[in-house]
């Protein structure tokens, strides 16, 4: 008890100093959550995939599409149960600054294969009836204030010319790591306004979803796929739809590496600044510590209090920092709109944030432990705090 | 009958202690030999550097001499590895320092009960043990304040509860007096006697007040790390 006393009042002996460096904690750890959630938001694409759907494009580039036949061809390969057709539309509502994802989608098929977006049966049916019909998901309808029922007026860049859409259904997430910000609307809409405005470029898919009965084939089912167009003036690339997806973040990785440099960076500040905190009052304490050695107090014991006082400033600051983490991640999460679909405070990153702060703490009480626990009584007596 | 006379507490012999300062060695202590008897008041005086507060540190366990032992109730102390050392420290010796030395985050009454957290005493003994300490320093009724809300005669006297508290047998006190004004410091020294008188402690005390030493039933005067020359003849009982 009186162990725990000692390091309770020893860390409020100078409020000022154990509040600053508390803040400077929390400012820290909070940084860190937040770099590590938007890193995490980067990657969430990935994390959404399942095992059992895979993404075949063309082996040239994203770019290039692949004619519609492929479709059926894609179908018949043994152990594929599903086939969409998918396109990413790009694009403008309103503003380029206004940006969401919209793809063009077999709609019957494509919401099959992803049983995460859910839907109010009624809305879904309207959807499947209204060829100019659209899906938004719930952020991006709270986010431009879309309800069911009003037009969704675009205007292509991919696709061009002015495109009218009825938003028939609002899904929301399964879980909340699945992505709410897109927009899907039917792919033969697509296609046959293309067929009109530009008919050379109608037929054309983007990529195809393929859901997989068995996910431990899909290895063998992708090389299957891919089989078929080999030689083809379109050859396929086939892999799991979490390849696909972090395909897309390797092109950013640069960025990725470096905001995780930077949250790694806070975090080494903040140790110098509890370091130097600590070696001060460890330096100001040296004679209390020489006192309780005299008095017959082990080393070790000496240095647990300045180990303990470190600790609770660091868990102070840390459970401060996480608990300020979800509330500033969600105001950011609606400042950025749609830029990142999700963008959630993992058990990860709050994991990360404590193991941080006790890493913060634990580091910045060794030398200084080492110190109080190695001061010779007769000098420690004589230091003047 | 032959009468039977008690081995002395502390037995110095042939102790001798030196600093390093800036690569130079500077002799404090040299061959010094004594005893001091079970219940004696020893003080020890001397002018600045001539080696008493390394000599009482000596004592006390809290320095090693370079050679020479140093035997206190018939242990070695000087042979006596830092652990055991320490444990020793806690059971055999109070300390009573110029400065009082307590925690200012405690209150008078977690101070004087800091030792006894050493031993396996429980919370309701070390009570005990503390209010009775309290009440021989006649500070009970300040239990419950901090270092700073009392006056430096009264924070020695916690310091004289809390260097009593757990029995040892042996008090140094270094310069006890020495930050106290008239009035504490004559409180301070008759609580010392007291503990002698009444309670049998053996008490080793530096000082540099002559006031302070007429307490103590023997003195011995060093200089320049040696008991200096007569210092038998300097010894007196005041008695």
């Amino acid at each position: 008890m009186q162990f725990l006393k000692l390091i309770v009042r020893n860390t409020l002996r100078h409020k000022l100093r154990t509040g600053l460096t508390v803040l400077g904690l929390l400012i820290a750890v909070l940084s860190f959550g937040l770099l590590q959630t938007v890193v995490g938001a980067w990657y969430a694409g990935a994390n959404a995939a399942a095992p059992d759907r895979l993404v075949t494009r063309n082996a040239i580039s994203l770019v290039f599409p692949m004619p519609l036949h492929y479709r059926e061809k894609v179908r018949a390969v043994p152990g594929v149960k599903r086939v969409g057709a998918a396109n990413w539309f790009g694009g403008i509502y309103q503003d380029p600054r206004k940006f969401f994802p919209q793809f063009a989608v077999d709609a019957a098929q494509y919401f099959e294969m992803y049983p995460e977006y859910r839907f109010a049966e009624e809305e879904k049916r309207a959807f499947l009836r209204d060829r100019r019909g659209a899906v938004v998901g719930r952020k991006l309808a709270e986010t431009y204030g879309f309800k069911v029922g009003d037009t969704l007026p675009l205007r292509g860049t991919i696709f061009p010319g002015d495109w009218s859409f009825t938003v028939r259904a609002i899904y929301d997430g399964a879980e909340t790591r699945t992505d709410t910000s897109q927009m899907f609307f039917h792919w033969d809409y697509l296609n046959e306004t293309m067929k009109r405005r530009v008919p050379r470029r109608a037929d054309q898919v983007g990529v195809f979803v393929v859901q997989i009965a068995d996910p431990a084939r899909s290895a063998e089912i992708s090389q299957a796929i891919d089989a078929q167009f080999r030689n083809s003036a379109a050859e396929t690339l086939t892999e799991t739809e979490k390849a696909f997806q972090l395909g897309f973040v390797a092109m950013t990785e640069a960025i990725v590496v470096g905001i995780r440099i930077v949250s790694f960076v806070v975090v080494f500040i903040i140790l110098a600044v509890m370091a130097n905190t600590m070696a001060m009052t460890a330096r100001e304490r040296l004679s209390e510590y020489a006192t309780l050695k005299a008095l017959g107090f082990a080393p070790g014991y000496v240095a647990a209090l300045v180990l303990g006082e470190s600790l609770a400033i660091a868990a102070a600051g840390g459970l401060a920092g996480i608990a300020c983490t979800f509330p500033v991640a969600a105001w950011f999460g609606t400042q950025t709109g749609t830029l990142f679909p999700v963008l959630e405070v993992s058990q990860a990153t709050v994991a990360m944030q404590l193991g941080a702060a006790l890493a913060v703490g634990v580091a910045a009480a060794v030398l200084p432990g080492r110190r109080a626990a190695r001061v010779r009584i007769v000098e420690g007596l004589r230091a003047i705090g | 009958m032959s009468r039977r006379v008690s081995p002395p507490l502390i037995e110095v012999r042939g102790v001798s202690k030196s600093y390093r300062r800036g690569g130079q060695v500077v002799p404090v202590l040299h061959d010094l030999s004594f005893d001091v008897q079970r219940g004696d008041f020893l003080g020890l005086m001397g002018p600045s550097g001539s080696g008493k507060s390394t000599l009482l540190n000596l004592l006390a366990g809290i320095d090693k001499p370079d050679s020479g032992a140093i035997l206190v109730d018939g242990v070695d102390i000087t042979g006596l590895p830092e652990s055991d050392l320490a444990d020793w420290r806690a059971a055999a010796v109070g300390f009573v320092f110029q400065f009082y030395n307590l925690m200012p985050v405690l209150t008078a009454f977690e101070n004087v009960e800091l030792p006894l957290t050493l031993t396996p005493l429980s919370r309701r003994e070390r009570r005990e043990h503390v209010s009775a300490a309290l009440r021989l320093v006649g500070l009970a009724d300040r239990a419950e304040h901090y270092p700073s809300e009392l006056s430096g005669g009264q924070q020695q006297r916690v310091a004289i509860a809390r260097a009593l508290v757990t029995d040892p047998k042996l008090i140094v006190a270094d310069e006890p007096t020495g930050d106290l004004d008239r009035q504490s410091a004559a409180e301070v020294l008759s609580l010392l006697e007291q503990l002698n008188h009444e309670f049998g402690k053996t008490i080793v005390m530096v000082t540099h007040d002559r006031r302070a030493a007429d307490h103590a039933h023997a003195i011995k005067y060093l200089d320049k790390g040696e008991l200096s020359e007569g210092a038998d003849l300097l010894e007196r009982s005041v008695r």
